[in-house]
This record gives C-alpha cells, structure tokens and sequence, in this order.
C-alpha cells in the first residue's frame, strides 16, 4: 500500500463532521418516526427480509454443516436404538389417536352435533428454525417460510410439547417467530385443573414465564398446568403452554408471584410447526374484536353458516 | 509482505464485525458478545476519520436495525453519536496510550447502549436487564486487540 492512498484519510475531510451528524440524526429521527407511528416502512421491511434472508442462511450454515456431519456419521447402533425409541412412540401415539376417536365421537353425541367432528387445526406447515436470539429483551426464532407459503403475521407457532409463539414481520421466504418467553408477549391461558384464566408473560428467560396478574388468594400450585383459553384471536383453546415452578405468595403484596416453564421443546432437528385453523371449529381462536362484541360485522361472522365465513386468515390447498 | 489497500481491509473488516455482531450464538455466549460492529466503526473513526465518516456509522447502524428487525434508526442513531464523538476526538484518542485509549472507549460504548436504551424505552420495547452491560466489558476488553488486528494506529507505521 503506498503511503499517499491512506494519509489522505487520516484527518477529516469535506463537510464538518458536526454538520454530518446533525444531518444523519435528522434522517435517523424521522426514519424512527415513521417506521413507529406511520408504519409507511412495512414494505421496506419486506424488502429487507428478502435481503436478509440469503445473510441468515449463510450465518446458519456453519450451525447446519455441523448438524449435518454429525447425521452423516451417526453410529449404525445409536440410529438403531433412536429408530427403537421412535417406532415405541409411535405405538404410543397410535393408542392415543384410537381412544381420541372415541372421545370425538361421544364429545359429538354429548354436544349433539350432527355433522362429523372436523380437526381445529385444518393444515400444518414444517418450518426450519434458521435464526434466533434469545436475550433479555427478545427472544425470537427467525424460520425459513414466509409469504411464498402463505404464512400469516399473528400464525400460532408450535413445537414438540406446546406452543412456542406467534409470527410477526412475515417476509418473503421468512418470518420472525416471537417467542412465549420474550418480555413483550403476553398468552391468554387458563389453569387446566381450576380453569381459572389469566396471562402468561414472556421474561426474557429462557422457558420461564410469568403469571403477574393473579390475586393472592387464588387455587393454583406447583405442577399445574397451562393451556390456551382460545382467547386473543391466534391460538385455539387447550393447547398445552407451561407448568408452573413456583408460586410465592406475600402478604404484603396484592398479587401471587408465580412462575411457569414453557412446555414447547424445539429438539435437534430445529423444527417447528406453523398452524392453521378452522374457523368454523369450536375450539378456534377467538379474535379479541368478537370476544367483547364491539364490532358488528364480527358479530355477523359468529352466526353465518361455515360457508359464508369470510376469514381470509386460512389459506387452502398446498398441504404440506 | 504485500499489505491489503486499506479500503479492501476496512470493508473486509467491517463486514466481518457485522457478521460477528448478528451471528447466532447460545445464550450464555450471547450475553458477553462485544458490540463488534460499534468497535469496528469507532476504529475507523479514530484511526481514519477521513475514510468513513459518520455515515459509516449511520450505515452500519441502520444495517443493524434492518437485520435485527427493530425499530429503524435505532442503531443508527446511536452508532452514527459515537462515531462523530470518536472522530472529533480522533487526534487526542489515537496519541493517548492503550491504557487510556480504552477508558475512551468505555465511555463510547456505555454511550451506544444508552441511546439504544432511550430510544428502546421510547419505542416501547422491553428495556432488559442488567446483562446489557456486559457487552461494554467484554468491549472495553477487546478493543487493544481490535485495534491492532485492524490496523494498528495508521499514522504512525506511515511514517
């Protein structure tokens, strides 16, 4: 390198560097301005996502070179005893689908419903976790499906054993998942053995949640479980979400302080499952428009026959 | 020893610390990442002021915003502040010792997370816990090496 090509950079040049930072502060501010209140920025997000989409494939690839090796020269005898596990599981999971039949058939009859019992959730779409960030202010997964696979903003996430979270910022080939444990989500769930209902929020820890909003003298123990109550409009009702660890109750305090640990497991092949429902199920998630009635034309969508249901939430055809 | 064009070795450099900055780690891990990016930046501002400026501030700043989906402007805000301080300070920084150097540094980064703090609380974000400010340690810690993998001081191995 000759000596001329750098000392010209080695004092300022041009413009005032003053000048400069008034004038990229300026432009700074009123990006912040208008990505918050205006949201006139979401399609330059979308653009974005695409662009970030190539950097996080290429950011996860020495994860997945690594993930992939280790599957290449598995041992012959751990792959056997996995596949033993499996198939156990999978005679498991059959005996439970016989005796679910049963249950749908007599919870029809009890209910006296005609038409045969349709599934809650209509279709599911395997996502590859390909990003994540778990600190004290975010916990997100980033997953390798986006508009292309008609994922939704707001589409019920879940993994092995629960719900993880809900999408946001659905980009092309893309989403960001937001997970239960991030500080700023907030699930309606009611208490399996009670069925006393509240919120679970995220900590910013990893598996733990909270319940802040119960008042001292309520029934709940350690070892109870969560599920989803159907409420806020993106999961349905009875999913399972956390145990709880710990219940503290203060005198001195108005509210227990009660801790939970999430249920989901995201195992190693780092998948998760994007969910879509039937709105016309019973145990569908309830938008918080028609929960408290306020607009009228929810209200219509409640009683019109499935047919007319124009929820634009549940794309079709393309099963997985 | 043929050396790189100091361009090619600031662009280099300067996306390898984005890459640093935003790559996936486990948790524990994640909490004592230095903020590569903002040290790159301010080495650049100290070292070169003249090449980048505040809009390489800007620009790795809204870099970060984009790929880190947060409000836009954010880190921009905040990367392109530090970056101006460093380059009005770039001659009394670069002639202090590495001892010293680093208490500047220190106080540029804290400076960094605060701002990003503001403007986190103003957004309406969760503003985390006191792990945030591990980052300045294991910045402040880093910033000698940084500063000689980089480059070192420029003006004086000119000479």
């Amino acid at each position: 390198m000759n000596s001329s090509d750098a000392s010209r950079y080695l004092s300022t040049r041009g413009a005032p560097a003053g000048l400069r930072f008034v004038i990229y502060a300026v432009i700074a501010l009123a990006l912040m301005y208008l990505d918050q209140r205006g949201r006139w920025l979401e399609s330059i997000r979308y653009g974005l996502q695409a662009v970030a989409y190539p950097i996080e494939i290429a950011l996860n690839s020495p994860a997945a070179a690594w993930q992939w090796s280790k599957e290449v020269f598995e041992d012959r005898a751990a792959l056997q005893a996995e596949n033993r596990e499996l198939r156990q599981r999978i005679r498991e999971l059959e005996q439970l689908a016989l005796r679910r039949q049963s249950l749908e058939r007599e919870n029809a009859a009890l209910r006296a419903i005609a038409t045969p019992a349709v599934d809650v959730v209509e279709k599911y779409l395997p996502a590859q976790i390909i990003g994540s960030e778990f600190n004290s202010q975010q916990q997100r997964l980033t997953v390798d499906r986006g508009a292309v696979n008609d994922v939704f903003d707001r589409q019920a996430v879940v993994a092995a054993g629960g719900v993880l979270g809900q999408t946001m910022r659905v980009g092309p080939w893309s989403s960001e998942v937001i997970l239960l444990t991030d500080p700023e989500h907030a699930l309606p769930v009611q208490i399996l053995r009670t069925g006393v209902r509240t919120l679970a929020v995220g900590t910013g820890r990893r598996d733990q949640l909270s319940l802040p909003f119960l008042p001292l003298q309520t029934d709940i123990r350690q070892g109870d479980r969560l599920i989803t109550s159907g409420l806020g409009g993106v999961f349905p009702a009875g999913y399972p979400v956390a145990v709880v660890t710990d219940v503290k109750r203060d005198g001195g305090l108005p509210l227990a302080q009660v801790q939970a640990r999430t249920l989901a497991r995201v195992d190693r092949d780092r998948i998760v499952s994007l969910l879509w429902f039937t709105p016309t199920h019973p145990a569908a998630p309830i938008s918080p428009a028609q929960n408290m009635g306020g607009d009228p034309a929810a209200k219509a969508i409640d009683v019109a026959p499935p047919s007319a249901t124009p929820r634009g939430a549940a794309p079709r055809g393309a099963t997985p | 020893m043929k050396r790189w064009s100091l361009r090619r070795r600031a662009i280099v450099g300067l996306l390898a610390s984005f890459v640093l900055q935003v790559i996936p780690l486990p948790a524990v891990l994640d909490w004592f990442r230095p903020s590569f990016a903002v040290i790159a930046v301010l080495y650049w501002s100290i070292a070169a002021p003249g090449w980048g400026g505040v809009g390489l501030g800007f620009l790795m700043g809204l870099a970060l915003d984009a790929y880190l989906g947060v409000v836009l402007g954010q880190h921009a805000l905040a990367t392109a502040l530090v970056a101006y301080i460093a380059i009005r300070q770039h001659l009394i920084i670069r002639n202090k010792s590495m001892f010293e150097q680093t208490f500047y540094i220190a106080g540029l980064l804290l400076l960094w997370q605060i701002v990003v703090w503001i403007i986190d609380g103003w957004t309406g974000h969760a503003l985390g816990s006191w792990t945030r400010l591990l980052p300045i340690v294991t910045g402040t810690l880093l910033w000698p090496f940084a500063w000689e993998w980089l480059g070192g001081d420029l003006s004086r191995s000119r000479r």
